[in-house]
């Protein structure tokens, strides 16, 4: 059976919006419990949120105040900004509304109860109260929804194209969350927020629900150069940059005509496999992590134009 | 017993299983016997064990006006079986066939000499004015000169039992998903009653139509690459279009997924890169088929596609232009065809009908609007009609204007008393109106499905059958009695 590439597009979108939907939950619920422990005047507050989410220009426009409550909304229920949890879970469920036939129907209901949900029940996720058992019932449901299509859809081309999405997604979003936290948040030289350093970048794993495994893994207490290596390059824990990367390869190896995206790949992976995290300040940490993101921009077009923008010019010689 | 067959009226109609003095007809007795076997409960129960199944299976028909998040409800069905001898069927079938022949030689000759207006059995004003003509399409030589490869013709039964075709949906008629569906259900739900009837199967549809669409391919093949063409998930029939498509092993495509190359061939965008396409089941109404040629702002086409059609290099089925024919106007003429291009008389009635294009009939027309029903020429759906006797006089009025405007667009016909058959409404069995819509496919050879889509008016008293307007459906049974 061919593929069509527009429900490869599809399902690919699909993926990644219910993997945004994620891990905007998760960014939300662990900057709540990180402001809970830090001395109230060294918080960061709500704002690097949004810098995590490249919404800057948008967020402004739309409110005064960068309270609390502004941003909470702006990022759970506000369907003004295309990446805020009810419209990344809207979008998940229309892609998927139109490839029916190609996932499990299973995962459809849930996606689409998931929707219902977390739109009913909104107005939990602005209460300080409900926000944590909200965003759990949120983090959990699309943790099942990936379950239910890993264990239930054929391991086909389709499939291929929900796991380039979702790592793709995942990718991005961890390095997001290492470059707000490292750069924005923690000046090299700020003395009144040293002590707290270590809380910051284990609410940084926390936020990737990575704490247990990064003590499983680096056996080492929680030091920025360690988290940062944890995060990027180790290969083992699937929301770690090399692992998702990893993940994307083996997927993109199975598709046709892959020379393009796959390049680009596998050098984002050399690049991440040969950073020396400990070496870095703060700066250069940026810089690597803009790198990065660009690199991943430009994996993320190039899928794009093998698979999804398919122009005349690239008839196949043989059509049966 | 759960059935109080005493009460089942069928005063002034024809009822297609029991006869006035609450007997069964011939043949129907088994399927009463054990209808009367049944409690309250265990029908109560069939009849949700159908709605489960229905729900299970995911049988779903779409409606445009509610917003999104239900866009889908389930399919009316309803579980007392409509019945048909194969005696009975036999002759329809003919009368289908001969019909479907008909028309597909009607429309090749509008397209090309046009005898049949040279030798003056069919008015040139007719066509001067159909909508359905497309002039595009003149001297175009399709596959097997076959235009109209899937037709669905609507039979209705009057008081005094005979069958009459009440029009030919030549464009994209739909409904036979249900058609084949509906058989799911009964089997699973009443697989006991198959045990006790012979009842001819429906479910090789879905092979015949790609062998009718394969055998439309540019050029002999083995496997040719047959795709479905569908407006997308909000049209009303997306649940057939990838019904169909999965029954098929073809591929569902919406116009984008399409595109005609620099060769004039029309190809898939596949992950693969472009694939070609042979031949196109195309769900989308002409207009809307190819931006180059018709309506220049459709989405839902293919630019170039025409120009593929016209150089053979793409099938196309229905053939675009085919609905010349269906045109409630063109309509009043088969019979007139079928003697003009087959020799014969016409097997299968036309209901009557008075054009109102002929003054004589038109007076007639404007002098009993209480009494008939007007139809205009290209509506479908049950859109845009007048039921004189439900009339009101300000209805009546205003469909007189628009008649006396423009007296081609409209005919019209006396109401007739559709047949009924036992419904199961709430917990009783009353009777309920029923129309059937067979279809019939047409390549090198001709198929006619047994028996085909029953569809019933489940408001008490309503001829409306249309699902869009409240109808359900049945499934239909071609029995054999002469096995037995």
């Amino acid at each position: 059976m061919v593929m069509l590439s527009r429900v490869a597009e599809h399902v690919y979108w699909m993926a990644r919006y219910i993997e945004r939907a994620e891990n905007t939950a998760r960014l939300i619920s662990v900057n709540s419990n990180l402001l809970l422990d830090l001395p109230r005047k060294v918080r960061p507050g709500w704002l690097p949120l949004i810098a995590i989410t490249a919404s800057d220009e948008l967020f402004h426009s739309l409110y005064s105040d960068a309270d609390e409550r502004s941003v909470i909304k702006f990022l759970i229920s506000d369907t003004r900004n295309p990446s805020s949890i009810l419209s990344s879970l809207q979008s998940a469920r229309e892609n998927a509304r139109t490839i029916r036939d190609t996932t499990p129907r299973e995962g459809w209901e849930r996606l689409n109860e998931l929707y219902l949900h977390a739109t009913a029940q909104a107005a939990a996720g602005l209460s300080q109260k409900k926000r944590f058992s909200y965003l759990k019932s949120i983090i959990f449901s699309t943790q099942q929804i990936t379950g239910l299509i890993a264990g239930t859809m054929n391991h086909d081309a389709s499939y291929s194209f929900v796991c380039l999405g979702s790592n793709l997604e995942r990718a991005d979003m961890t390095t997001r969350i290492i470059d707000v936290r490292s750069a924005n948040l923690i000046p090299d030289q700020d003395e009144a927020l040293q002590p707290f350093e270590n809380i910051q970048w284990m609410s940084v794993l926390k936020s990737l629900t990575a704490y247990q495994m990064y003590r499983r893994a680096m056996q080492s207490a929680i030091r920025c150069s360690e988290v940062l290596t944890f995060l990027l390059k180790n290969p083992e824990f699937p929301r770690t940059v090399y692992h998702c990367l990893g993940e994307a390869q083996a997927h993109l190896e199975s598709l046709p005509h892959n020379d393009l995206p796959l390049r680009s790949l596998l050098n984002l992976r050399r690049i991440v496999n040969d950073v020396d995290t400990h070496a870095m300040n703060s700066k250069d940490l940026h810089a690597f992590i803009d790198n990065l993101q660009i690199g991943l921009g430009q994996l993320h077009n190039q899928i794009c134009a093998s698979y999804f923008r398919v122009e005349t010019g690239q008839q196949q010689i043989q059509s049966q | 017993m759960a059935v109080d067959w005493q009460n089942y009226c069928t005063e002034g109609y024809f009822d297609e299983l029991i006869l006035n003095n609450d007997k069964a007809r011939n043949g129907i007795q088994p399927l009463v016997d054990y209808l009367n076997s049944l409690s309250q409960e265990d029908l109560q129960e069939r009849k949700n064990a159908a709605e489960v199944a229905i729900l299970a299976m995911g049988i779903t028909f779409t409606v445009y006006t509610e917003a999104e998040g239900s866009i889908d409800r389930a399919w009316p069905f309803d579980i007392i079986p409509r019945i048909l001898t194969r005696k009975e069927w036999d002759g329809i079938e003919r009368g289908l066939r001969q019909r479907v022949k008909a028309l597909n030689l009607f429309i090749d000759d509008i397209y090309h000499e046009q005898k049949i207006i040279k030798d003056k059995v069919f008015p040139a004003e007719l066509l001067a004015d159909s909508r359905n003509f497309r002039p595009e399409c003149v001297g175009v030589d399709p596959p097997l000169g076959v235009w109209a490869h899937v037709c669905g013709s609507d039979l209705v039964r009057d008081k005094d039992g005979t069958v009459y075709v009440l029009e030919d949906n030549l464009r994209v008629p739909s409904g036979v998903s249900y058609m084949l569906e509906n058989r799911q259900v009964m089997k699973r739900v009443f697989p006991e009653l198959f045990e006790n009837y012979s009842i001819l199967p429906v479910d090789d549809y879905p092979s015949q139509l790609y062998n009718c669409l394969a055998s439309i391919a540019p050029c002999p093949m083995e496997h040719p690459v047959v795709a479905v063409l569908t407006p997308g998930m909000y049209n009303s029939a997306y649940f057939e279009h990838s019904y169909l498509a999965q029954q098929m092993g073809a591929e569902l495509v919406e116009g984008g997924d399409l595109v005609v190359a620099e060769d004039d061939c029309v190809y898939m965008r596949t992950i693969e890169g472009l694939t070609r396409v042979h031949v196109i089941y195309r769900r989308i109404d002409d207009l809307f088929l190819d931006p180059e040629v018709f309506d220049k702002e459709s989405l839902l086409g293919v630019a170039g596609l025409m120009r593929a059609w016209k150089k053979g290099n793409v099938g196309l089925a229905n053939a675009p232009g085919a609905g010349v024919a269906d045109d409630k106007v063109v309509y009043t003429y088969v019979p007139e065809m079928v003697k003009y291009y087959l020799g014969e008389e016409i097997i299968l009635p036309n209901v009557p009908s008075y054009r109102c294009v002929n003054r004589k009939e038109l007076e007639y027309v404007l002098a009993n609007l209480d009494k008939l029903v007007v139809k205009p020429a290209n509506e479908s759906g049950g859109y845009g009609i007048l039921i004189g006797p439900q009339s009101s006089a300000k209805e009546r009025e205003q469909f007189a204007r628009m008649i006396r405007k423009d007296p081609r667009n409209y005919m019209a016909q006396p109401l007739l008393t559709l047949s009924t058959t036992p419904t199961l409404i709430s917990e009783h069995v009353e009777p309920r109106h029923v129309d059937l819509r067979p279809f019939i496919l047409s390549s090198q050879e001709i198929n006619v499905t047994t028996g085909g889509l029953t569809r019933v008016a489940m408001r008490k008293g309503s001829t409306v059958v249309n699902s869009s307007q409240g109808g359900g459906s049945k499934d239909t049974w071609i029995i054999d009695l002469e096995i037995e």
